[in-house]
């Protein structure tokens, strides 16, 4: 069947064809909706599941291996970092049946700043044969065949995706599912315990399973030519080749390479003799580029091309071409930026509010929703850097302000996914070694800057079934912070108190507001536990209104200013908070009756 | 020949919808079809932006529209259309709702929503048509069904009527809105 699927969606519905029966992840932007659509699978066919960390979905997946079914792991190019462990120490092992891992970087990071990582380095650096997808249909088409060659190689085998494969959506050939027996389980330590005994079969494994696949990527169709006018050659991979062939067309000939590691490399070497002109065009590192000049292949790449964002036709064009289009004559200062925010009704807009009214404080924040909060009208954060590291740079940051005398106090900021993705660990390391920092955790009931995943504290698994809630509080306590309180972060009196009292003490502390994600499908549970919700409107009486423009400071996208009228106004999309209402010094701003 | 059509708009707006029905639409007729989005922060306010590639008797190369590439520039905004101005194709269309959605610095004070923003776009195309979508779509009896008055739109001035959109609409959308969007796409192709 012909369907219009995104790159995320094909890779799913491969690992669904391929027979697999065991898929984990961590939500991620390029890649979550990877394991969202997994988790419509049916449960009989495909055990689909959120993991609370990119390492777990790892090791989970290695044991679903074990135990005998196709298994496989999706995650955003930073989640590579945190599960290096195991990505590294896997590629010794092996695995049974076969085991795949998708990995989403973001060249261009459109939506994410945080890495620009290429992955395909990691990839090469482990050891991890990998295809590279240029559209969803070899998307579905190379997850299929990586599970194959995971099973003839023993090895796991990686799927290297972009943002531009991960989220443009193009025609597909779908297939049917092929039901793989579970292998029996065999007891095999020498491969799964790397004493000192085994571990040099491991590692001679590790290296003699590429050599293995030299013949497979010189002669697989994933790797191909594609001859059209022999003055221009090139040699590309993943969406570079489309890019590419917008830009040049039949005015060039191709080596299009899916397999990339280990590198059909005597194939580029002759396609390279059958063209004048050689170019190689890979977004991010130059990782083909390098093997071929190290193989003694002359070419033209990232001595002309950049390293940093995508290889969009615009770019080939400037860069290979030396076309550039000129800029319309437009008032350009007409075009204000558009930096998302705090939607109306979230539960951060209080907590940030206040925070950005205290003095001589350290705000340690961390990634999700909340790494809004630096710009105006908070202007709070001064560090964000990589999931869950709020805490322990709180805490590095906390003990040499105490050290050296210094008056500052750290406040740690992060949401509930993220704290227990790896910030459990952090505060462990603060209760531990005992820094007074405190560890305000954003419990908005749901993995919310992905677009709202299940996770460990949200009462539901991936597939939708109830799940034990963990009690963040009980593991606060339980790693001995004796100062742990639960507020409401839409009373802003409350979480100042919370907060006044924590940063008056010289211990360990956390505060958790628990209040749901505005956007947020609201459980069952969750309508009993906050019955009134954004169920309430507000509105600015215009007559009490001065003008004095305060409520803007809650940044909240329903509340408008009438320049002219030097008035508030506020939108139907309210949701509700009232954050307005306790700001306003006029009480100008009331609840819809 | 590869035709582009840019969706542009904040997220919220209904350009994911709107781009959905009308790559569907492309398929069903046969064409091939691309479709990329950067949707990231979409739902928090920030910039959404769909870009449809599809040819009628080829394969669509790149995902991605390029600068001066777009046959029609649809936005669901006004600010969005300046913004998106330079992958207008010199021949190309634009049309804009003129609604406009108050982005931070406005939100806070800062600055004023820009004045004039139409003017600007007539620089660039003598084909700039707007249109309060919004209000049109009210008066249809829900503002929400702005995105298929505007894909209406699109689907007349690309020559796209020979699809049966009718039968897009019936089965992509919830059964008590169907008749609404259907009068949306209607009144969309009588308004370019």
């Amino acid at each position: 069947m012909k369907v219009l699927m995104t790159g995320n969606e094909a890779v799913a519905r491969g690992v669904w064809e391929a027979g697999a029966q065991f898929a984990s992840a961590y939500p991620g932007t390029p890649s979550t909706e990877i394991m969202e659509n997994l988790a419509k699978f049916d449960k009989k066919d495909i055990c689909a599941e959120w993991a609370p960390n990119e390492k777990v979905a790892m090791e989970s997946a290695l044991g679903a291996s074990l135990a005998g079914v196709r298994s496989f792991v999706s995650m955003k190019c930073v989640g590579v970092n945190a599960s290096g462990d195991p990505w590294m120490c896997f590629s010794y092992t092996g695995c049974e049946a076969g085991m795949v891992v998708a990995v989403a970087d973001e060249p261009g990071q459109q939506s994410s700043g945080q890495s620009a990582q290429d992955d395909r380095t990691f990839f090469k650096h482990a050891r991890y044969p990998f295809f590279e997808p240029a559209d969803s249909q070899e998307a579905l088409d190379m997850v299929k065949e990586a599970f194959r060659i995971s099973e003839v190689s023993d090895s796991l085998v990686a799927l290297h995706m972009t943002t531009r494969v991960c989220h443009s959506k193009c025609v597909v050939e779908t297939g049917e599912r092929t039901e793989i027996p579970v292998r029996p389980y065999k007891k095999n330590a020498a491969k799964y315990i790397p004493l000192p005994a085994h571990s040099p079969a491991m590692v001679a494994h590790s290296y003699q399973k590429l050599e293995d696949l030299k013949e497979y990527s010189e002669t697989t169709p994933f790797n191909r030519e594609e001859m059209h006018d022999t003055k221009i050659g090139i040699v590309c991979s993943g969406c570079s080749y489309y890019f590419a062939k917008e830009v040049f067309g039949d005015t060039a000939s191709y080596y299009k390479i899916g397999f990339v590691n280990p590198l059909p490399i005597e194939s580029i070497r002759a396609f390279s003799k059958k063209v004048d002109k050689l170019y190689v065009i890979e977004e991010t590192d130059p990782l083909i580029e390098n093997e071929m000049r190290l193989a003694g292949i002359p070419c033209i790449g990232k001595d002309v091309l950049p390293v940093t964002g995508e290889l969009l036709p615009d770019v080939l064009r400037e860069k290979l071409l030396n076309i550039t289009s000129e800029k319309p004559d437009v008032d350009r200062s007409k075009i204000l930026s558009r930096p998302p925010a705090f939607c109306a009704g979230c539960p951060h807009r209080g907590v940030f509010y206040t925070l950005s009214k205290m003095k001589n404080i350290m705000v340690a924040s961390d990634i999700g929703c909340y790494s809004l909060s630096p710009v105006e009208p908070y202007y709070v954060g001064d560090t964000g850097i990589c999931m869950g590291s709020s805490i322990s740079i709180g805490h590095g940051f906390q003990q040499i302000m105490n050290k050296v005398g210094g008056d500052m106090r750290v406040v740690a900021v992060l949401g509930d996914s993220t704290f227990l993705h790896t910030g459990v660990n952090s505060l462990i390391d603060v209760t531990y070694n005992q820094s007074n920092t405190v560890t305000i955790i954003l419990d908005n009931r749901i993995t919310g800057m992905t677009g709202h995943q299940e996770n460990p504290a949200s009462g539901f698994t991936a597939q939708g079934d109830p799940a034990p809630e963990v009690d963040i509080p009980a593991i606060c306590r339980a790693i001995n912070v004796k100062h742990v309180v639960t507020v409401n972060p839409n009373h802003l009196d409350e979480f100042k108190q919370a907060l006044e009292e924590a940063l008056a003490l010289n211990e360990p502390s956390v505060i958790i507001t628990r209040w749901p994600c505005a956007l947020k499908k609201m459980s069952q549970e969750n309508k009993e536990e906050f019955p009134n919700a954004f169920r309430d409107r507000y509105q600015v009486d215009r007559e009490g209104c001065i003008g004095c423009k305060s409520c803007l400071k809650a940044g909240c996208p329903a509340i408008h200013f009438e320049r002219e009228a030097r008035k508030a106004y506020i939108g139907k999309d309210c949701l509700g908070c009232s954050i307005c209402e306790q700001i306003c010094p006029v009480n100008a701003i009331k609840k819809e009756v | 020949m590869t035709k582009s059509i840019l969706l542009v708009g904040v997220g919220g707006q209904g350009t994911i919808t709107a781009a959905k029905l009308l790559t569907t639409g492309l398929l069903e007729a046969g064409c091939d079809v691309k479709m990329s989005e950067i949707h990231g922060m979409s739902q928090r306010g920030g910039t959404v932006s769909s870009h449809v590639r599809y040819n009628a008797e080829g394969k669509v190369c790149s995902p991605v529209i390029g600068e001066k590439d777009a046959d029609i520039l649809v936005s669901f905004e006004q600010m969005e259309a300046l913004r998106w101005i330079d992958y207008v194709k010199p021949e190309g269309a634009i049309v804009t709702s003129t609604e406009k959605i108050d982005c931070q610095s406005v939100l806070t004070g800062r600055s004023a929503y820009p004045e004039n923003i139409i003017d600007e776009l007539r620089k660039v195309s003598d084909k700039v048509i707007s249109i309060d979508a919004s209000g049109e779509a009210a008066k249809l009896g829900n503002h929400k069904v702005a995105n298929v008055i505007l894909l209406g739109m699109i689907v007349k001035y690309m020559g796209l009527e020979h699809i049966d959109w009718e039968k897009i609409i019936r089965e992509n959308v919830k059964k008590n809105f169907i008749e609404m969007n259907l009068k949306a796409l209607e009144l969309g192709k009588t308004l370019i």
